[in-house]
């Protein structure tokens, strides 16, 4: 006996019968949340194109904008902590756009707490662009899901 | 503590911005490379035209 329980339905017909796909899980999630690529691509840079299995361009946005935020603090860069004028708080809105890789960043206390030299003025500017591009390829991710770019 | 040089310094943004912008501008791989080499070219050699231009100017 058959019985219709009511509610929604919270499993996709999809491939129901064939082999299981052992990327499933990671793309079912991507298609029940159409924010989670973006969140995710904002919080880990990258990540918001691995849920999508965009592993070439996943992968070399990843390396980009870590290495301009690793160069950024080996260059003694700034991490912005507080927002005394409008600069500081321009900067502080870039480093955001970083996610996670800000969050401990000012966890473990890294990056110069002065700009004392010009290298590190480079990588106080090159920390804030990572964040910048970060959430471009956020944003990206997020077109890929939604059908708006291929 | 890494202390490149100004000119490094360019060359390395340029790079990994230009990586970022070919990817997220395009859409296929072809016009994603052919966009990042564009924006990198343009990256450099503009550095370079203001940097004779401040030069320039300055003396």
């Amino acid at each position: 006996m058959v019985t219709c329980l009511p509610g929604p339905v919270r499993y996709s017909q999809k491939g129901m019968g064939t082999t299981p796909d052992k990327n499933a899980g990671t793309q079912d999630l991507a298609e029940r949340y159409v924010y989670l690529p973006l969140i995710a691509g904002w919080l880990v840079p990258g990540a918001g194109h691995f849920l999508l299995r965009k592993w070439g361009r996943g992968t070399l946005l990843a390396v980009s904008i870590l290495s301009m935020f690793v160069l950024g603090l080996a260059m003694q860069g700034e991490l912005y902590r507080g927002a005394q004028d409008v600069l500081d708080m321009l900067g502080m809105v870039g480093d955001l756009g970083n996610g996670l890789l800000y969050l401990v960043g000012r966890a473990l206390g890294l990056g110069a707490n002065q700009v004392q030299v010009t290298t590190a003025d480079y990588g106080t500017r090159f920390i804030v662009v990572a964040g910048l591009l970060n959430v471009v390829a956020a944003v990206d991710a997020h077109n890929l899901r939604t059908g708006r770019k291929s | 503590m890494f202390r490149p040089s100004h000119f490094a310094a360019v060359v390395l943004f340029a790079l990994f911005a230009s990586v970022v912008f070919g990817i997220t501008q395009r859409d296929t791989p072809q016009r994603m490379f052919r966009y990042g080499l564009y924006c990198f070219a343009l990256f450099v050699a503009s550095a370079i035209v203001l940097s004779w231009a401040m030069f320039l100017i300055a003396r």
